[in-house]
């Protein structure tokens, strides 16, 4: 166990190393003078002069690289002052911490990532384990038709529909908003319902159409047989054996949903005119914006590699034939 | 203790002793290609304590029987019509809630291929203990005891520590003992084993039968052995039933059915496998052709299309007319009994070395 | 670990048979298993094969059985070179092709074919029958008189299909007919060695023997040397003339057909023989002693030292477990039979005065009963 914890984080440390500097030596390719961007339309040359130092732009590239990386695990200075670990170096377009920028919007992005995962796990899973122990039965036909239907919305398409009826017409609902969870948490409950909804749709329709189908496949498994063949209750059968094989399946996807939410929602952060990490993402690629990009990359990348060791720890534990070696 | 009193339907052997009865048993299953008929008018008994071998190849219809007695068919797909009396109690119409009680307590099931058939995700202990539980609401703990005692019978060495491994730790033979205890541990009237050995290697499988026969001399159930290989029946039946395509086509002791059998399918199924004491230099008889589709199960006798003897029947009775298998010893066959007995001692016997 | 066996006789094929085809000395595959921490490395192997010997004879059959995990399908598929060996040597036709590469391998490929166990997977479902059959001959760049289609016609009707069904897919075939196509994708090179892994052994009682006279046919009629894999005594019986037994990836007797089934010398070869359950046709045949081993068969990741059956055998003593039986010719045995064993069993298969009963539940249950 702690053998497997220290080679995947170590495994970890590298791909982050490697995915950093891919980020990095691939934006230098880009023809572009990242001093001139910094600076604005009408630049003195001594202000690029002062910039460009001020950025260590004056650095040959892997200089800049490794204090870059250097950073995120000892921190840096730099002339608008010390920047604690993780660094992420200084943000060229606006001049602040990356690290900052970042946690600036991490909350939202959390709240709706958590809020979402809630609503759609919930039901998601809840509807498909209906369909399946009805199988074939007019609720399966219903719940396998509707899940169908919505699992191929598309969130820009689907957002605007439930604001346009919650928002606009009726009026029950305020348009989606940010407020901090411990100031005013009704505020940010309320605020978030609309881009919780409509993500939870979408994807409770494709966990409603993953857990239904890998049920029933469960279900067919011949210890699955075995235990009824012993006695045991259907309801006991389908919670004790079937599920706990589907697990497998299920797990493997929550993590990858997870991950890649966390990393920033950016169609239904623009759908419902949200800042979070996202946004963060897009903005730092289409002002070339080096630093930012390469926080937001990283940011993300963590998340994927630790949810990944996350879900081979839960391998091992629902499957006691995994051994994490 | 009950006298079976069924007198309507196809008759079959078995005097009052019966304890399994199952009387013009059809089982279909509809697919997309059309309907099935895995089983289609089958009767036998199953007497206290002893054992029927139920022999038959791939889509004779002999693993499905046998779900069905437990009714561990799929309830959508197919329809049961018929007579499965267990104990006096009638099955095809029993309740959900009444299968639930007699599975794993009065009829246990043994299966084919124990890496499959025991889940990989729980102990075996608990996957043992767990019908014992349920039936006799034994706490835990006296569960755990009398499991480690069943894993102890069946030759499990250190059962109390092997109680809390699971199945992939275990090697084949042994998930096999694992699964025989599991199915005896609520001393079950009834065992139904489905290939039990098939899986297994033959020194491994010659420790199971004979565990299985000893076994059943000391908890006295009775047992359905379900196999294709003849060799392993005659080490463990009394009573032999040959099935083919959905149908019973020959019955009788095991002693009857092996040494003098009178229908050609069975004489195929002798005269196709060598033997140990056979004679080499004999050539090997077998059945030609396939097996039948169950969709379009052939007209009249279903194995006429392969059998070598339908001209010595006259006129197209074995295409036209369905063979009926007589009660107590006999095959469905159309050959009178004068022919059965001729055939196989003039033409049979001799290839069988 | 156990050297390669010391063999100071090259084992003759029968009398009648020809000349050796084919032989293999000290064979070897070990499977490597990786672990460790924090740099993976090898950390044991499988010994699937260690130090078998063996020789086929032109149009001789050959037998191989044992239990599963005793390495015969993977000596089966050494000697065909699916698998590199680790160490032995394979000798066909007086040209060693151990380690030949694929070049040099070319001639001798076309002559040794192999007939696989699942009818089903080894086919490709996309090609045609036509196709399957003759792309040995397009590979190897044989063009055979006539042409290939004229050729793919005859093969199919050597096998007892019908040549119309030339261009139907395998799906559209049974078990047994698959099989046959199988055969007559071996058949196709014209090979002089047919490795056969467990070929019946997925099919049904009653078309086993089709697939079996079959190869009895091709064997006979062609001259094709085989061996034959497979599990099922009777069968393997039924079709060679000389059978090794294997366990635990040794070579413990070898034999001619008679020596082996009626005077086997090596106690495991009489669990075996005694474990076959035989169809009773009358009273007579009932006269075999009974023999039922204790647990499984041990992991081939860590075989015990010596002998290897000692742990599973009623007459091991502290010398099985040091000195590991060398594979020769024991007095009282006939010329041909070698037997791995130091302290081997008479040469009867008849019952005994008291049955040998090692699984201790067993001897439990039958002491209980008297």
């Amino acid at each position: 166990m702690l053998q497997f914890l220290i080679r995947r984080l170590s495994g970890a440390v590298v791909i982050m190393f490697l995915i950093g500097a891919f980020t990095f030596f691939l934006f230098y390719t880009i023809p572009q003078d990242f001093a001139q961007l910094a600076c604005g339309k009408n630049c003195s040359p001594e202000n690029i002069a002062v910039i460009r130092e001020n950025l260590g732009l004056d650095k040959p590239i892997t200089t800049q690289f490794w204090e870059f990386m250097v950073g995120i695990v000892s921190g840096r200075d730099f002339p608008q002052g010390h920047c604690s670990a993780p660094c992420l170096g200084v943000s060229f377009d606006s001049g602040e911490f990356v690290w900052d920028s970042i946690m600036d919007r991490f909350p939202l992005t959390l709240s709706l990532t958590v809020g979402g995962l809630v609503i759609f796990l919930l039901f998601g899973l809840g509807t498909g384990l209906l369909a399946a122990w009805k199988r074939g039965t007019a609720v399966d036909k219903v719940v396998s038709g509707a899940s169908m239907v919505l699992s191929s919305f598309q969130i820009y398409f689907l957002g605007p529909i439930v604001l346009s009826l919650l928002v606009y017409q009726t009026g029950w609902l305020e348009n989606p908003k940010e407020a901090s969870i411990t100031d005013d948490p009704a505020g940010w409950f309320m605020g978030l319902l609309i881009p919780w909804i409509v993500m939870a749709t979408i994807f409770t329709a494709q966990y409603t159409r993953m857990a239904r189908s890998t049920m029933i496949e469960q279900l067919q498994e011949e210890h699955v047989r075995t235990a009824r063949a012993k006695g045991m209750r259907q309801r006991y059968v389908f919670f004790r054996y079937a599920w706990r094989g589907s697990l497998i399946p299920i797990v493997t996807i929550i993590g990858m949903d997870l991950s890649a939410l966390l990393s920033g929602a950016v169609v239904t952060e623009y759908t419902f005119d949200l800042a979070g990490i996202g946004r963060l993402a897009v903005t730092g690629s289409l002002t070339k914006d080096l630093p930012l990009t390469m926080g937001v990359m990283l940011f993300g990348a963590f998340f994927i590699l630790i949810l990944n060791i996350i879900v081979d720890l839960a391998y091992a534990y629902i499957d006691p034939r995994v051994r994490l070696a | 203790m009950t006298t079976l009193t069924k007198t309507e339907g196809e008759k079959a052997p078995g005097g009052p002793e019966a304890f399994l009865s199952v009387r013009d048993l059809r089982v279909r299953f509809s697919t997309e290609d059309g309907i099935v008929k895995a089983v289609d008018g089958l009767s036998f008994d199953v007497e206290r304590g002893k054992t029927l071998g139920i022999v038959g190849e791939s889509g004779s219809g002999k693993s499905v029987t046998n779900l069905t007695v437990l009714g561990l068919h799929n309830p959508k797909t197919a329809t049961v019509e018929g007579e499965i009396v267990l104990d006096g109690k009638e099955l095809v119409t029993a309740t959900e809630k009444e299968m639930e009680k007699l599975r794993g307590n009065k009829v246990a099931m043994i299966f084919q291929d124990p890496l499959t058939a025991l889940s990989p995700y729980y102990t075996v202990g608990r996957q043992i203990a767990e019908p014992f539980m349920k039936h006799t609401g034994a706490s835990k703990k006296e569960a755990r005891a009398r499991a480690i005692e069943m894993l102890d019978k069946v030759g499990i060495p250190q059962p109390a520590t092997r109680f809390d491994d699971y199945p992939h730790q275990f090697s084949g033979g042994m998930r096999q003992r694992a699964m025989i205890a599991m199915a005896l541990i609520c001393d079950p009237d009834l065992l139904i084993a489905d290939e039990p050995t098939t899986a297994l290697d033959v020194t491994v499988q010659a420790q199971i039968l004979d565990l299985l026969k000893d076994l059943q001399q000391e908890f006295g159930s009775a047992i359905i052995f379900i196999t294709h290989d003849l060799g392993v029946i005659s080490k463990m039946a009394d009573d032999l039933l040959v099935m083919y395509s959905g149908r019973a086509v020959e019955r009788g002791s095991v002693r009857e059915v092996l040494r003098a059998p009178q229908h050609p399918y069975t004489w195929g199924l002798l005269s196709s496998m060598p033997r140990l004491g056979g004679d080499t230099a004999q050539a090997l008889t077998p059945i030609p052709g396939t097996p039948p589709s169950l969709l379009n199960p052939p007209s009249g006798c279903p194995f006429h299309p392969r059998c070598g003897f339908t001209s010595e029947v006259s006129g197209n009775r074995c295409s036209g007319e369905r063979p009926l298998l007589p009660a107590g010893r006999g095959a469905a066959c159309h050959l009178d009994h004068e022919q059965k007995s001729t055939f196989f001692i003039e033409q049979i016997k001799p290839r069988l070395g | 670990m156990s050297d390669k066996l010391t063999l100071p006789k090259p084992q003759g094929p029968v009398d009648g048979a020809g000349e050796t085809l084919l032989s293999v000395e000290g064979l070897t595959k070990h499977f490597p298993i990786y672990g460790g921490f924090p740099i993976k490395r090898k950390v044991g192997a499988v010994q699937a094969v260690d130090g078998v010997d063996l020789t086929v004879g032109t149009g001789e059959s050959v037998g191989l059985v044992g239990e599963s995990g005793c390495g015969k399908s993977t000596t089966g598929r050494l000697i065909t070179r699916l698998l590199e060996p680790t160490a032995g040597k394979i000798t066909y036709a007086g040209q060693d092709i151990t380690h030949a590469s694929r070049r040099q391998l070319a001639p001798v490929r076309s002559e040794i074919q192999m007939i696989f166990q699942d009818p089903y997977s080894s086919l490709n479902p996309r090609q045609t029958v036509g196709t399957i059959i003759k792309s040995p001959m397009e590979v190897n760049g044989i063009k055979p008189a006539g042409g290939v289609e004229t050729r793919v016609r005859e093969l199919l009707e050597l096998v007892g299909l019908n040549p119309e069904h030339y261009n139907r897919f395998p799906h559209e075939f049974s078990g047994g007919q698959r099989q046959r196509i199988g055969v007559a994708r071996a058949l196709a090179l014209n090979p002089k060695l047919i490795v056969a892994d467990e070929p019946v052994s997925a099919l049904d009682v009653s078309i086993q023997a089709q697939v079996v006279n079959l190869l009895q046919k091709v064997q006979e009629e062609m001259g094709i040397a085989f061996l034959f894999i497979a599990h099922d005594l009777a069968i393997v019986r039924h079709f060679s003339q000389r059978l090794a037994v294997m366990y635990l990836g040794k070579v413990v007797e070898v034999g001619d057909r008679d020596s082996i089934y009626n005077r086997p010398r090596h106690p495991y070869t009489h669990a075996l023989l005694s474990a076959v359950p035989e169809v009773a046709l009358d009273d007579e045949t009932e006269d075999r002693e009974r023999i039922r081993l204790s647990g499984d068969v041990p992991s081939p990741i860590h075989p015990p030292s010596g002998c290897r059956f000692r742990t599973r055998c009623w007459k091991a003593q502290d010398k099985c477990a040091t000195e590991e039986p060398p594979l020769v010719q024991i007095s009282g045995s006939r010329a041909g039979h070698l037997t791995a064993c130091h302290f081997p069993e008479d040469p009867t298969t008849e019952s005994r005065a008291e049955d040998i009963v090692l699984d201790p539940a067993l001897a439990a249950l039958e002491k209980e009963a008297e």
